[in-house]
């Protein structure tokens, strides 16, 4: 080729070193056809995507019901020890699905992006995006990407919905909880909060804290599996376990006693906790989950639990009792007693 | 955690438990202020009162920062960011605190205010070097313990002429309002507030020293021993109030050995000299007007105090109608005697100082105990 001849249909490729996320991106016109193509279709890509139409048409389950989940995400920083966005945004949403007991079986995901986000931070996102789908065996289906002017959005948000499919007979419920039940842990509190956080503070700590986010939809199949009476599962992410645990109680009508000394907290995660005077109760998680299940079950549960790689450190951390007035309490490692209350105000901003 | 677990230590509480109950006479009763938030803090979270006999109640004291807070002071700071434009630093306790026309420095920031949290005044003076276009106030609250990383920012802001870093200094004393707590008629001549000895402040004291407290084991015969924020150093020192009180003793004892002296810390005493001087007279929400009972910024360092460089009148505003925190901070009231604790007034939705910081009497006593009350 000649100097000053290009070869002929040549497009010149989206500038992923240097370049920048601008209004035309979200225009609707070629700008964005490109963006799609050479990033989001580009990793992302699979049958129903590549189908390229407004929505993506689904072969329809066998046999059960759906479930369907959605999750706005907006973490600061988006990127942190352990994940980024774009991995949170499809742990978030397929776990989500699977507490409700389903596999999940597809995603779609909406990106608002803010105008002059560089282009090399939005292809680590969708690339990471694309390897949590790829690992957990989730596709995503279906998208939408809108640009906002400078200064109305915080570099990406990210939306993901989910569908999943149960089987008749499972009934997980937040319920569903009942006195004599027994209630586990999947591992240990508040990885995925302190994370961000040290991030965010620039704490320096000597070995960093890396977020526990994680898809867990195959611990919970081991869980299904076991055959232990499952009553209710859910995913302690915002607010914490203490938060999850007041809803549950709430929902269920009971109150709930936990053993202080029963709570797995990791050294690192206790220390940066104690220092910024934060109780790794109300400490966000992203990969770990709480169930509770019939008293009888109990180590059966445990024992399944510990067995994925997800659970080694699961735990039993209290009961289920009666309670007119919905208290979660503690017995603290002290010898005493307390609530553990639902979170107020908040504890951290913007962690998922 | 080292140094952390072992003051949070259930088996040792259950031995000093057994011998505070041994102890203590049970032909009597124990009334011990704890003064600081940070040690009610420790007693609700930890459930250090389940470890005490009947006989021993513990009344919480008003060394929490943010409840001592008046009105007044809140909207000073929510004036300089709504009307001054000022970008204004605080510590996050503060920022809940309700303040007038049903504001605080969290809904002031919805309505468009400039309001940042910091972990420490330092993160102050960085923010403005960092915009020298903006006029960065630091709105500093707290006992002696915060009152030294405030001098080192002004101290600094001074070495690297800051131009647009002032103080909103609101920084009070110790020693003021346990006086304050001990001539109340409530405890000098109604005797309606049994008084039998205090557990003196841990932090505060690391910087003052257990020196200040010998007038009040002398004066006013109360015993006094100053402990750490732990759970156990809680319990050690109950059990060390028992014994004065048992053995007829009013005198200052320092379970907390291990970060006080009689002395304190000369260094920060000079460095807090340096910057503040005595004001004449400061509000204080629960327990009116000291005396000598707050600092203000030296007229030599004039120019990072906000309210020399901007326009801010104080006015005093009175605490809601129904509110008791003037009442629970004075020992007079406990959170569970507040008609509106738990209803109207709750950590989501404060009415009252001491339902705001988790050192709060209302809000501790709401957050971990309120199971009691039902």
């Amino acid at each position: 080729m000649s100097e000053g001849k290009v070869r002929s249909g040549y497009v010149r490729p989206l500038d992923l070193k240097h370049g920048c996320v601008d209004m035309a991106h979200g225009a609707g016109g070629r700008a964005m056809a490109q963006l799609i193509a050479e990033l989001f279709a580009k990793h992302l890509g699979n049958d129903y995507l590549g189908q390229g139409d407004d929505g993506a048409v689904l072969p329809l389950p066998g046999e059960g019901r759906l479930v369907m989940a959605t999750d706005a995400h907006v973490v600061s920083p988006l990127f942190f020890p352990g994940g980024d966005i774009g991995c949170l945004s499809v742990h978030g949403t397929i776990n989500d699905v699977a507490v409700m007991g389903a596999t999940p079986l597809y995603l779609s995901a909406a990106f608002i992006l803010e105008e002059g986000f560089p282009l090399a931070d939005l292809a680590r996102i969708v690339q990471n995006m694309a390897a949590a789908a790829r690992e957990a065996g989730v596709p995503v289906v279906t998208g939408d990407t809108k640009v906002v002017e400078r200064g109305k959005g915080d570099g990406v948000f990210i939306t993901t919905t989910g569908v999943g499919v149960v089987a008749d007979g499972v009934a997980w419920s937040g319920r569903n909880a009942r006195p004599g039940d027994v209630i586990l842990v999947s591992g240990t509190l508040g990885d995925h909060g302190m994370a961000i956080m040290a991030e965010r503070e620039s704490l320096g700590f000597e070995s960093p804290i890396v977020s526990d986010t994680a898809a867990l939809h195959g611990l919970i199949a081991a869980m299904r599996a076991s055959g232990a009476d499952i009553h209710v599962l859910r995913d302690p992410t915002r607010g914490g376990v203490a938060t999850t645990l007041n809803e549950i109680a709430q929902q269920s009508g009971v109150g709930m006693m936990l053993q202080e000394k029963a709570l797995p907290v990791k050294p690192a995660v206790n220390a940066a906790c104690e220092l910024l005077g934060l109780d790794p109760l109300y400490v966000a998680n992203e990969g770990k989950l709480l169930a509770i299940c019939a008293e009888n079950d109990a180590e059966r549960l445990l024992t399944a639990m510990r067995a994925h790689p997800l659970g080694a450190s699961a735990a039993i951390i209290g009961r289920v009792h009666e309670d007119p007035h919905h208290f979660v309490q503690m017995t603290t490692a002290f010898g005493g007693k307390r609530i553990v209350d639902w979170l107020s105000g908040e504890q951290l901003p913007r962690i998922c | 955690m080292k140094y952390i677990d072992e003051f949070r230590d259930g088996e040792v509480a259950q031995h000093i438990a057994a011998s505070i109950r041994d102890e203590a006479d049970p032909g009597r009763r124990y009334h011990f202020m704890e003064f600081c938030g940070g040690h009610t803090h420790a007693i609700s979270r930890y459930g250090v009162s389940d470890l005490l006999p009947d006989n021993v109640r513990m009344i919480h004291g008003p060394g929490c920062p943010v409840c001592v807070l008046p009105i007044g002071r809140v909207d000073q700071a929510i004036r300089l960011a709504l009307e001054h434009g000022v970008t204004l630093c605080t510590y996050g306790d503060c920022l809940r605190v309700p303040a007038s026309d049903g504001l605080s420095l969290l809904k002031a920031k919805a309505r468009g205010a400039d309001i940042r949290m910091v972990y420490s005044s330092a993160d102050a003076v960085t923010l403005a070097q960092k915009h020298p276009e903006k006029q960065v106030v630091f709105f500093a609250i707290g006992f002696e313990t915060t009152t030294p990383p405030t001098a080192v920012a002004i101290r600094q802001a001074a070495a690297l002429g800051l131009k647009n870093f002032s103080v909103l200094c609101c920084h009070v004393l110790t020693p003021s309002a346990i006086s304050s707590i001990l001539e109340s008629p409530e405890v000098r001549q109604w005797g309606t507030v049994p008084l039998d000895g205090f557990i003196g402040p841990a932090h505060v004291s690391t910087i003052i020293g257990s020196r200040p407290y010998e007038f009040f084991a002398e004066e006013y015969r109360k015993p006094v021993v100053i402990a750490g924020f732990e759970p156990l150093d809680v319990m050690q020192a109950i059990r060390m109030l028992i014994r004065q009180v048992n053995e007829g003793r009013a005198e200052v004892e320092n379970e907390f050995s291990r970060a006080v002296d009689r002395e304190g810390n000369l260094k920060a005493q000079a460095l807090v000299a340096e910057i503040f001087e005595l004001r004449k007279a400061f509000e204080w929400r629960g327990l009116n007007v000291l005396p000598y009972s707050a600092l203000r910024i030296r007229s030599q360092f004039a120019e990072f105090d906000a309210e020399k460089r901007f326009p801010l009148d104080y006015a005093s505003v009175p605490d809601h109608k129904a509110c008791e925190c003037g009442a629970i901070l004075r020992g007079v009231k406990r959170p569970q005697d507040c008609k509106i604790f738990g209803t109207v007034c709750t950590p989501e939705n404060p009415v009252g100082s001491c339902m705001v910081s988790s050192e709060g009497a209302c809000a501790a006593h709401y957050t971990y105990g309120r199971y009691k009350d039902v």
